[in-house]
């Protein structure tokens, strides 16, 4: 990529190519025996990297693992685990 | 056709004849009478511009990046407390690469309190990006806005026109104003390249993560110094058609002097008229005035300076704990060059405090003794301290 003057980008939702799930530490994992589909989580996440679905999943690849989605979820169907390979 | 005007009048007279479309600023003395002038047009149908009313010049030079992001003409004016203020956003419209053209009336800091001139206030934003023309008299204001615009605009950079406060700002003098179609031929309409466009959209301001920040500063420094060039090539194009050029210095009786004194604004003419008295007697003494501070004309000074014997800088600012900031970059600008003149800085005319020929002759006078002897025994001075009233 080359920059423009004053950084300016011009393509827009460029930014879905910068994947910030590498900035991960730990990471959700959903319990598809407790998860009911709600969409708390999904309302939460402030990337969003929760895909809607019976049951929810998570995208990885935008994931950074600020917990929020563990931390509203009614059901207790995500747990923090700790990303083992970094 | 000629008109009396004071410095102030020249500068909004010069937005005017660049047909800005906004128009945003605060007001400060000395500035005021600026803004209040371009209100004016704008109320009287003279000039077709929005004047955006705000409640400090944070926002008046905000609202000038927001409007200069949407491709249109930007001005904005202020001095002293009224630049500090803006300072955080100075950064931003240099960084962004939005060509505001600012007028800033120089006028020293707080404290103590002042409000007359010196040049403290734009002193202390040099490194934001911005070009900085500093003027002698009222027509260079007016042509200088006027090619401020037009450098701004080619470069995408902004760009500050700085002269001194009441000295000029209020101070009357005949100018010339050109046409109004022969500027429309040397402006034209301005069109920015990556305007805020719904239909089109952009992203303004994004992060600068580690692996692009340091090469986006690099453009903006490749920018800033490709700015040269582009003055005196702008300078040269506004001689064709205004019949007045300035270039980033002038050379008053240097290419011979052994003495040269450097000066910067409104005090070259004082200094100028010093500089007649003593080739009147035959002494080699000649003036080298720097418009262009940033950028900073070190190839042109060394040319200008390298074969006298002694150069005395001349500036209304300190940069505290080392020099003077003008001073700073003349002696960095010889760093690679030998031999070089003997250089020393005299602080002088803090918040308007007059610098008589007295004074200059004063200077002269060491910038001489140093010649002679090849020795500098200090070499940053106060003209005309009152060594009587130090606590």
């Amino acid at each position: 990529m080359s920059l423009k003057p004053g950084a300016i980008i011009t393509e827009p939702g460029s930014s879905a190519r910068y994947e910030t799930g590498s900035w991960r530490a730990f990471k959700p994992v959903i319990d598809a025996n407790k998860c009911t589909a709600c969409g708390i989580c999904w309302l939460y996440c402030p990337e969003p990297a929760i895909i809607k679905g019976k049951p929810h999943a998570v995208d990885y690849r935008y994931c950074k693992g600020c917990g929020i989605c563990a931390n509203e979820c009614p059901f207790k169907a995500i747990s923090m685990v700790a990303e083992e390979h970094k | 056709m000629k008109e009396v005007l004071d410095g102030n009048e020249a500068a909004a007279t010069a937005a005017k004849l660049a047909r800005v479309k906004v128009v945003s600023a605060y007001p400060i003395t000395p500035q005021t009478t600026i803004v209040e002038k371009l209100a004016e047009f704008i109320a009287d149908g003279e000039l077709d511009a929005e004047y955006i009313k705000v409640e400090s010049e944070h926002s008046a030079l905000s609202a000038c990046i927001g409007a200069a992001a949407t491709g249109v003409r930007s001005f904005t004016a202020t001095s002293s407390q009224g630049l500090m203020l803006m300072s955080e956003m100075l950064f931003v419209a240099s960084g962004l690469r939005l060509p505001i053209v600012m007028t800033n009336v120089n006028r020293s800091l707080s404290a103590p309190l002042s409000i007359w001139c010196d040049q403290q206030d734009s002193m202390a934003v040099r490194d934001s990006g911005w070009v900085q023309l500093y003027c002698e008299n009222n027509q260079e204001i007016l042509d200088s806005t006027l090619q401020a615009f037009r450098v701004a605009e080619e470069l995408l950079l902004p760009v500050m026109v700085c002269f001194d406060g009441y000295i000029l700002s209020h101070t009357a003098e005949p100018v010339e104003i050109p046409e109004q179609a022969a500027v429309d031929e040397f402006l034209p309409v301005y069109k920015f390249p990556y305007p805020l466009d719904p239909e089109k959209p952009v992203t303004m301001g994004p992060l600068g993560v580690p692996e692009y920040y340091e090469e986006s500063r690099y453009m903006l420094q490749e920018a800033a110094r490709a700015s040269k060039e582009k003055l005196v090539e702008v300078d040269k194009e506004f001689k064709r058609c205004f019949g007045r050029s300035y270039g980033l210095i002038e050379r008053y009786h240097s290419d011979d002097a052994d003495v040269i004194l450097l000066t910067m604004g409104s005090l070259t003419s004082s200094a100028k008229e010093v500089v007649d008295t003593y080739r009147k007697q035959g002494e080699k003494v000649g003036l080298v005035k720097v418009r262009s501070f940033r950028p900073f004309p070190a190839k042109e000074l060394i040319g200008a300076l390298e074969q006298a014997k002694a150069v005395a800088v001349f500036e209304k600012d300190i940069s505290l704990g080392s020099a003077g900031g003008l001073f700073l970059d003349v002696a960095a600008s010889f760093i690679n060059v030998k031999p070089a003149p003997l250089m020393l800085n005299f602080i002088c005319g803090l918040a308007g405090r007059d610098v008589s020929p007295i004074q200059i002759k004063e200077a002269v006078r060491a910038a001489t003794k140093a010649a002679e002897t090849g020795r500098v025994r200090r070499t940053v001075r106060w003209l005309g301290l009152r060594k009587e009233v130090l606590g």
